[in-house]
Parts: C-alpha cells; sequence; structure tokens
C-alpha cells in the first residue's frame, strides 16, 4: 500500500518547525552571556549528531538484518530505510559545524585552537599537544569525510538495491541475486562500522572534553544511538498502523521491536554505568574530572537522565503484554526519546558551555526544529516506495510472524 | 466411568495439532500432549493457559537483589565497616555504584536458578523425581494426547470414534 502523508502530518512538522525556530530565534535574541554563538554550535552538533546518528544506526540495524539473515524483520525494512533518509542533512549540520569550528567561529573543540599546540604561547597546553599526531585538523577531516563518505555510499547502496529487488521478476524457487549480495554488502558495513562507529564518538563527542579520555565512550556513544533509533522505529511503526497503514505488521512485530527497544535501553544503561563505575572507583584526577563537573553543574540533568531512561523502560516494559501494548509502548518511547537526546545534551554542553549550559529556549527551540524536520524527511521517504518489499527471499516467513 | 484415561498415539506433530483442532471442535476436552519437543500453535488449541513463570522469575531476581543490598550492608557497613582503596563504606548510599555489580549478577543469579527449580519442580523432573510421562516414547518419536472421557462429560467409545477420524496410530484405554 502506498504511503501518502497526511495534511495534519504535514501541519504538525511545520508547526514544530515553526515553533522552533521561533523559541530558538528568541532563545538566541534574549541570551545576553558571553557565549551565545557558542550555544547556537553547541546545539547544532548535539541534534545534528542526535539525528544523524538515529539515521546511521538505522542502516546498522538494516544490514544486521542482512547480515543475521534476520527473517522477522523483512516487512520494517522500509521503515528503517525511511529512518536512514536523513543521513545527507545530517551530514551537511555536521560538517558546517566542524567547518566553522576549522575557522574558529566557535570554540567546541578546544584542540582546534593552534595557540594550545604552540610551545611559544601562554595557552600551550602539553597534554593536548602531545595528542596533535591524532587531534590535528587535516586528519579531523579526513577522518569525518571517510566516516561520512563510506557510510552513505552504504546507505544509498542499500537503498538502491531494495528498490531495484521491488522490480525483479523472479521464478519460482529463485532466491533474489540482491539479498545474496546485501548480505555480502552488510558484512563489510558491520566491519567498517564496528571501527568507525567507536572513532567518530572520539572525534566528535569525546574530543570535546579533550583531556579526558574513555575506552568505553565510543560504545556508549554507540548504545545511545541504536536505542533511539530504535524507540524511533517503534513510534513510526506504531503511528503508520494507528494509520492503517502497514497491515502486514502484526502484533508479534510490535512485540520484537518492543524487546529490541527494551534490551537496548538496557545495553545503554549497562554501559552508561559501567563507565561511570570504573571512572568512580578508580577516581584518578583525570578521569574523574568529567563527571565531577557534570555532578556539580549539570546533576539533575545528567543524573535523571539515566535513572528515566534506565528505570523506565526496564520495570515497565519488562512484561510480555507492554511490549505488545501502545498504550505502555508510546509514552515511554515519547519519554526516553528526549531522555536520550538529553544524554547527548550532556555530552556536549558541559564542555562547550561550562558552567553557563543550561537546557533553555535555545536547547528546546533547536530540538523541536530538528524533530520537524527529521519527522518530515523520513515521512517524505516512506512515501517514495511501497511500505513493504517485495521479493525479499524471507517476506512470507516475516509475514507469518507469530509468537 | 470417571477414572478412565484414553491415550491416543501419532507419530507427527503436525498431524496431532490438526487432529487436536478436530477433536476440540467436536467439543472434546484434551488433558495434556506429550511431545519430544514443543508443538509451534498446540497451546490455544488444547486451552492451555499462558505460563506464569516469567512473574516468578521477576520475584526471585527481586528477592536477590534484596538479599545481596542487605548482606553488603551489613558486611560492609553494619557489621565491620571497610576501607577499600581509600572509599570507607559508612553509609550505604554513598558507595552503592560498588554494590551494583554484585548486586546485579545475584539478582541474575537468583532469578535463573529460582526459575530452574520452579520449573522442575511444577513439571515434578527435578533429579531423582519419577517420571510421570506414560509413554517414554514420546522423548523419542512419538506424540501422545491424554484425554479424559469424564472431562468432556462423553462416553470413551464416543471419543474414540472421534479419535478413528483422525490419522491416530493406535489408541489404549487405561
Amino acid at each position: 500500500m502506498e504511503y501518502t502523508i497526511s495534511k495534519n502530518a504535514k501541519l504538525t512538522t511545520i508547526i514544530l518547525i515553526v515553533v522552533g525556530l521561533l523559541a530558538l530565534i528568541v532563545g538566541l535574541t534574549t541570551d545576553h552571556g558571553h557565549h551565545v554563538s557558542q550555544r547556537f554550535w553547541a546545539n547544532l552538533l548535539v541534534n545534528g549528531y542526535f539525528y544523524f546518528t538515529i539515521s546511521l544506526a538505522a542502516l546498522f540495524f538494516l544490514a544486521l538484518q542482512y547480515v543475521s539473515e534476520m527473517a522477522w524483520g523483512v516487512t520494517t525494512h522500509r521503515i528503517f530505510q525511511a529512518i536512514m533518509s536523513f543521513m545527507p542533512i545530517g551530514a551537511v549540520v555536521l560538517l558546517a559545524v566542524f567547518i566553522a569550528g576549522a575557522a574558529h567561529m566557535h570554540h567546541l573543540y578546544h584542540w582546534m585552537d593552534p595557540e594550545v599546540h604552540n610551545p611559544e604561547s601562554s595557552h600551550y597546553d602539553e597534554l593536548i599537544a602531545n595528542k596533535g599526531a591524532y587531534l590535528n585538523i587535516p586528519f579531523f577531516f579526513v577522518r569525518s569525510l571517510i566516516y561520512i563518505g563510506v557510510w552513505m555510499f552504504f546507505a544509498y547502496w542499500f537503498r538502491k538495491k531494495s528498490m531495484e529487488e521491488d522490480q525483479l521478476n523472479l521464478a519460482a524457487g529463485d532466491v533474489s541475486p540482491i539479498y545474496k549480495r546485501s548480505i555480502f554488502m552488510g558484512v563489510l558495513f558491520i566491519f567498517f562500522f564496528a571501527y568507525t562507529s567507536s572513532s567518530s564518538a572520539w572525534d566528535w563527542l569525546m574530543s570535546i572534553d579533550t583531556h579526558w579520555f574513555s575506552t568505553l565512550f565510543g560504545w556508549y556513544a554507540f548504545s545511545g544511538m541504536w536505542v533511539s533509533c530504535m524507540i524511533f522505529a517503534v513510534v513510526l511503526v506504531l503511528y503508520l498502523k494507528g494509520k492503517g497503514f502497514l497491515k502486514e505488521v502484526n502484533d508479534s512485530h510490535i512485540h520484537d521491536l518492543g524487546k529490541w527497544m527494551f534490551a537496548i535501553s538496557c545495553l545503554w544503561s549497562y554501559l552508561w554505568f559501567s563507565q561511570f563505575m570504573l571512572i568512580w572507583y578508580s577516581d584518578i584526577p583525570e578521569e574523574v574530572t568529567y563527571y565531577l563537573f557534570r555532578f556539580e553543574h549539570y546533576k539533575l540533568l545528567y543524573v535523571g537522565t539515566f535513572f528515566v531512561n534506565f528505570l523506565l523502560p526496564f520495570f515497565i516494559l519488562m512484561s510480555r503484554d507492554a511490549k505488545r501494548n501502545a498504550v505502555f509502548l508510546l509514552p515511554i518511547a515519547l519519554i526516553i526519546f528526549v531522555g536520550h537526546w538529553l544524554d547527548v545534551l550532556t555530552m556536549v554542553l558541559p564542555g562547550t558551555m561550562f558552567e553557563d549550559g543550561q537546557l533553555g529556549m535555545v536547547e528546546i527551540g533547536m530540538f523541536l526544529m530538528f524533530t520537524g524536520v527529521f519527522i518530515f524527511v523520513v515521512l517524505t521517504s516512506l512515501t517514495r516506495a511501497s511500505l513493504v518489499t517485495k521479493n525479499h527471499p524471507m517476506l512470507d516467513e516475516s509475514l507469518h510472524l507469530h509468537h | 466411568m470417571s477414572d478412565k484415561k484414553l491415550y491416543a498415539i501419532y507419530d507427527d506433530d503436525y498431524v496431532l495439532l490438526e487432529s487436536a483442532k478436530h477433536l476440540v471442535s467436536k467439543g472434546i476436552h484434551i488433558r495434556d500432549v506429550f511431545s519430544p519437543f514443543p508443538i509451534h500453535g498446540i497451546d490455544p488449541v488444547i486451552g492451555l493457559k499462558r505460563t506464569r513463570i516469567a512473574i516468578t522469575a521477576f520475584i526471585y531476581g527481586m528477592i536477590g537483589v534484596s538479599l545481596a543490598l542487605t548482606g553488603m550492608w551489613y558486611f560492609m557497613v553494619q557489621d565491620w565497616p571497610m576501607n577499600i582503596g581509600g572509599k570507607p563504606n559508612f553509609s550505604l548510599i554513598d558507595n552503592i555504584p560498588a554494590f551494583v555489580p554484585v548486586t546485579f549478577e545475584f539478582g541474575v543469579l537468583c532469578a535463573a536458578h529460582g526459575m530452574s527449580f520452579t520449573y522442575l519442580l511444577r513439571n515434578w523432573t527435578l533429579p531423582g523425581f519419577k517420571a510421570r510421562n506414560p509413554y517414554p516414547s514420546t522423548t523419542d518419536n512419538r506424540f501422545v494426547m491424554e484425554i479424559h472421557p469424564s472431562d468432556s462429560g462423553m462416553t470413551a467409545e464416543e471419543i474414540k470414534a472421534a479419535l478413528n477420524e483422525t490419522y491416530v496410530l493406535q489408541i489404549d484405554e487405561k
């Protein structure tokens, strides 16, 4: 069944964008602090990263479905393809932030300041200068362009081949040749993504707190993007079903998506806590500053986010019935979606806005604006193809999913 | 004859499933089914309720979490306050991150073991228990339905007639 965006959905996204933009402008003009421009760029990074990586995680989950030969999820392929359609816009936003940083229009990345690498300067920072072999502007751009370029190539390839697969005329008993190649490309992508999901998180987020490092950070950021993507997929599927589309997706598919949302919430909580506990326990000054600063100035946001993102899905989505019921799924999904956005916010703001970071008009406005654009892009992508793929060898199995 | 039991023996899970549907449509209550592996889709046909093992697992897990926290509070804070790595344990709440891994593991341990023992006890299959399986061959290649005629208020003959309409291998009366 072909999907068309309803008038209400269009209106909602436009309202989100307009209200967000207004809040952003009001927030920026009424902010008389010293960091207005820094605040703008920091929020651009937060939302660009948050939504870009949701798309990225959708690509990852799609590749994972091919690699693991996952049968149940075939009816949701188009959902994840639609979610990953935001990648180009997210990439432009991220690159704009990086270019502005290299041009010293903002100071999100302290290491981009040439003074800290200059032994003659009063701003010379030996620790950062020692990381100069990795953290320097040309290499940073080479890496970022490679990540984004290769990821987007894979996203483009999977989407294109999936559309081609729909057009195939297969004789009975023939397996689509595109399916086999998709498995191979999925393996390649996951191999590349295994490294770059971590290193991109070091480059784009962890290097904000330049002195600090954590080996777990990459996984932590990765689990965050993955769970945000699963949450968005659950909400999107429930929305489409509520509008009478996607009849092929039954309660068992929703149950499975709910399980993913539950499981990756636990993975995220586990990694959040593992990173925290080891650093708290060893109490080494160069590591613990990250948490000390957050506990001192962002306590409610930072710790509250963790408890909400962990306890809500853990206790409420544990039961089977809750995972099949939109009455439980939707509110939890919406709350922890904002929770995981706050998680990215508290990764970025303390290192860029220091004591002055807050959850104000600028932050909320930018979030609403990006959410509106993101939803619009995803829904538009859904209209471009049938909502369920054809000719996938395990489509029939997925249609009859029952447990 | 309320104590009479009928055993219908099949050699295929799908045939048994279809036969069960046939019998149920005639109003016959199937007491139990013995098979070497789970038969997909049989539960709603013979009217099995959903398992409540998940609820017991949750309860055991919570018991484990409470025991672990109480235990560590007593060992590390109350009975003999310990000072490990410059983190003096004079208060539970200040040191809770250090106790979380143990609490988590003990919760999982209690949930998993409690669930296993409950399952084995409920099925009467703990080691040393006498098997209640009427046909040992149902652990190999046979599928057996147990029917008590009195459950459906029918005579054994009526039920046998209904069974003979299916591809039954053998009917035993015990």
